[in-house]
């Protein structure tokens, strides 16, 4: 292929690339992705030759999807800003969500506290100074009426970053949202119930693989008839990136999840184009910028030919990849803390670039504890500026047609498509989880990142390089311990106060229930309007299911 | 998994423990193998300990040294447990470190309760390896 001035890619890397290099060595031998994927010096028309522009790129909202999955993208609506917020108790949770509202956001995202997440009340032993700790904690249908007291449930969008106890969590939503007279069908929201990469990477699960897959498709079954706005599942690369694993794993790994979760929804009778529009998935943004986008790009591909390939889908709707993304956590560092409004803007912008439905951005003080209200709106403003200032929302998947964003959004597919056999080969995603094969790849990826950063062939600004030594003391948000005497007092008070009886028939009713073959969610949506709280749905069902246990992989 | 260059005689043993419900584990791993490469036995407990199993492990296994990663902001209630835990129990002696997110204003609480070392964000390997040695007396191993 001859390009400009008559001169072939060939020619022009043996006769002006290469006298330059040996003149002056480039910065590095190797320059490659996080992938490992190497990256050449200049990319052209041929790197792009042999890939089929209509079948593999084509249009928006048009099959495969690699442009993104609406018509006019941030040209129609911008994404949801979503600041992932929760903490102390159901009162200052509150007064955040209030807060963030007023300065613009257009959904609200709940972290939930780690005894939350893991099935146990505020008042719990194992919940000794974890209460209201990453998140807010939710024993009861009255805490979740306090934190969205005053907030219309009819009007905002709610995700919940919630796993094993997605479907209580979802239920005391519904309940909340049934005293307030909001029909169920106008709830929109997401629970990420998304139990395979707990046991992958971010460790909030409760019950072994078999009943937790079991209630995730209940799940899915009851909201397409009851919540249908409402998406069922994010399935999360987010975590396992962020445990250490590359972008090709990332997409891999993701994938690899939401076919097990497809398959166990029809294993258990239900048809792929019914619940297929509810699912939805949640990626991180990290820094490498073109890397990324190719990512979300090749992702989006990738999950159109799965569903038409393996699972026969023909509703568009069920083959569109929505996604939700957070930039990255693990880049942020203790150390010159204001460098990290640069990396979440950069990383944000990849998102957007990408096409994401909707984002957080971290704040820059998360390398040390919660966000405090000053940085959590600093990163909505980075958010605002993207969004009306940069001009990257004015047209459809901008990048597109790059010689190197194509070329690595091909690469991203086949990398990712490899291991999805592999995990195939082993006999599925939860097989391999059962055989820490995702874990001692991510563990893998990890040690080899920290390596690299030890012997600095990888920079980090201001820690490996460029350090100064001085950390600024920064004003960090602490949990005051009466927001938590407040949170066991009221837990204690709903205990006492309702009707006994109404609670016990209704946990005996789950536990037969969890017996039998039956869909588990009405009985929790019971459990939880008779003022059952967490802990004790918890302590039912893992008195049928049992309980998971660790695979030790280092 | 192998050792790459093992300290001269019997290798100091070190416990890596995950206490609380947090299950960010990437620091704990990343560190537990580290130690491993630089030759100490590594005991890794996995996530969701209890103070009383983390002292139960580091009696089962003959520690000394005893290694905290904790990202939820529990510390301060979870790791002050583990050290009287190990007083009690006759492991007095054994050095107890920890890693995570913990803001520097709980770096003196936590020393006076007995914590011998504190690695924020942003710590090397080898900062924590050479800790270690340190407090394990291995310093005669070398990497």
């Amino acid at each position: 292929m001859t390009n400009g001035g008559g001169m072939s890619k060939e020619d022009w890397l043996a006769k002006v690339w290469g006298p330059a290099v040996a003149r002056n060595k480039e910065r590095q031998d190797r320059f490659e992705t996080t992938s490992e994927i190497e990256v050449a010096p200049v990319y052209d028309a041929g790197d792009v030759a042999g890939s089929d522009y209509d079948k593999n790129v084509g249009y928006p909202a048009q099959f495969p999807f690699t442009r993104g999955v609406q018509p006019t993208m941030y040209r129609g609506r911008l994404w949801t800003m979503r600041q992932y917020a929760g903490f102390a108790s159901a009162e200052e949770t509150n007064r955040r969500y209030q807060y963030l509202l007023e300065q613009g956001q257009t959904g609200l995202s709940m972290a939930f506290d780690l005894p939350t997440q893991t099935g146990y009340d505020s008042d719990a032993p194992l919940a000794l100074g974890e209460v209201g700790k990453v998140g807010v904690p939710i024993s009861h249908v009255e805490d979740m009426a306090i934190v969205f007291d005053g907030i219309d449930l009819a009007r905002v969008s709610t995700s919940m970053t919630i796993n094993a106890t997605a479907s209580i969590l979802l239920a005391y939503y519904i309940a909340v949202a049934r005293r307030e007279g909001v029909a169920t069908k106008d709830l929109r929201g997401t629970v990420q119930n998304d139990i395979l990469k707990e046991y992958i990477a971010r460790g909030t699960y409760i019950y072994p693989p078999a009943p937790s897959m079991r209630l995730i498709t209940d799940l899915f079954d009851f909201c397409a008839a009851e919540t249908p706005n409402w998406n069922t599942i994010s399935i999360s690369g987010y975590h396992m990136r962020e445990a250490g694993c590359t972008a090709a794993q990332e997409i891999a790994f993701t994938l690899a999840d939401a076919i097990a979760y497809v398959d166990a929804a029809i294993a258990a009778g239900l048809k792929v184009d019914d619940f297929g529009p509810q699912l939805s998935f949640f990626f991180v943004a990290q820094s490498n910028l073109l890397e990324e986008v190719a990512k979300y790009r090749a992702a989006r591909r990738l999950w159109a030919r799965i569903m038409v390939e393996r699972f026969g889908s023909t509703n568009p709707r069920s083959q569109m990849l929505r996604f939700h993304t957070q930039t990255a956590g693990v880049t942020l560092t203790a150390q010159q803390p204001d460098n990290n409004v640069v990396r979440s803007t950069l990383q944000a912008l990849a998102a957007v670039l990408g096409g994401t439905q909707s984002l957080h951005v971290n704040s820059k003080d998360e390398a040390l504890a919660l966000p405090s209200e000053d940085a959590v709106t600093l990163s909505l403003r980075t958010q605002q500026v993207l969004a009306y200032e940069s001009g990257v929302t004015d047209t459809v998947d901008p990048l597109a047609g790059s010689y190197f964003v194509e070329t690595m959004t091909d690469q991203l597919e086949q990398e990712a498509r490899a291991y999805i056999e592999r995990i195939d080969a082993i006999g599925g995603a939860v097989r391999a989880i059962e055989n820490g094969f995702q874990q001692q790849e991510i563990g893998d990826a990890a040690y080899r990142f920290q390596t690299q950063v030890e012997s600095r062939e990888r920079t980090v600004v201001g820690v490996n390089s460029f350090a100064t030594g001085d950390e600024t003391p920064m004003e960090i948000l602490r949990i005051d311990p009466e927001e938590t005497k407040r949170q066991i007092d009221r837990l204690q008070k709903v205990r006492r106060d309702r009707d006994g009886h109404r609670a016990q028939a209704a946990l005996e009713r789950l536990e037969a229930i969890a017996r039998s073959s039956d869909n588990t969610m009405p009985a929790i949506v019971d459990c939880v309007e008779a003022q059952c709280t967490t802990g004790e749905i918890c302590d039912v069902l893992r008195g049928v299911f049992g309980m998971h246990k660790e695979l030790l992989v280092v | 998994m192998v050792t790459e260059s093992a300290p001269v005689g019997t290798p100091a043993r070190v416990l890596i423990a995950k206490p609380g419900l947090d299950g960010h584990d990437r620091g704990a791993k990343v560190v537990a193998r580290a130690l491993r490469d630089a030759g100490f036995e590594v005991i890794y407990t996995g996530i969701r300990q209890t103070p009383e199993m983390i002292v139960q492990a580091a009696v089962q296994e003959d520690v000394d040294a005893v290694g905290l990663s904790i990202l939820s902001g529990a510390h301060l209630d979870l790791l002050p447990a583990i050290v009287s835990g190990l007083r009690e129990n006759g492991l007095g002696e054994v050095a107890v470190f920890a890693g995570g997110i913990i803001p520097r204003e709980d770096y003196d609480a936590l020393t006076q309760m007995g914590i011998a070392g504190i690695f924020g964000p942003g710590t090397s390997l080898k900062e924590i390896v050479d800790f270690t040695r340190q407090v394990t007396g291995a310093e005669s191993a070398t990497a």
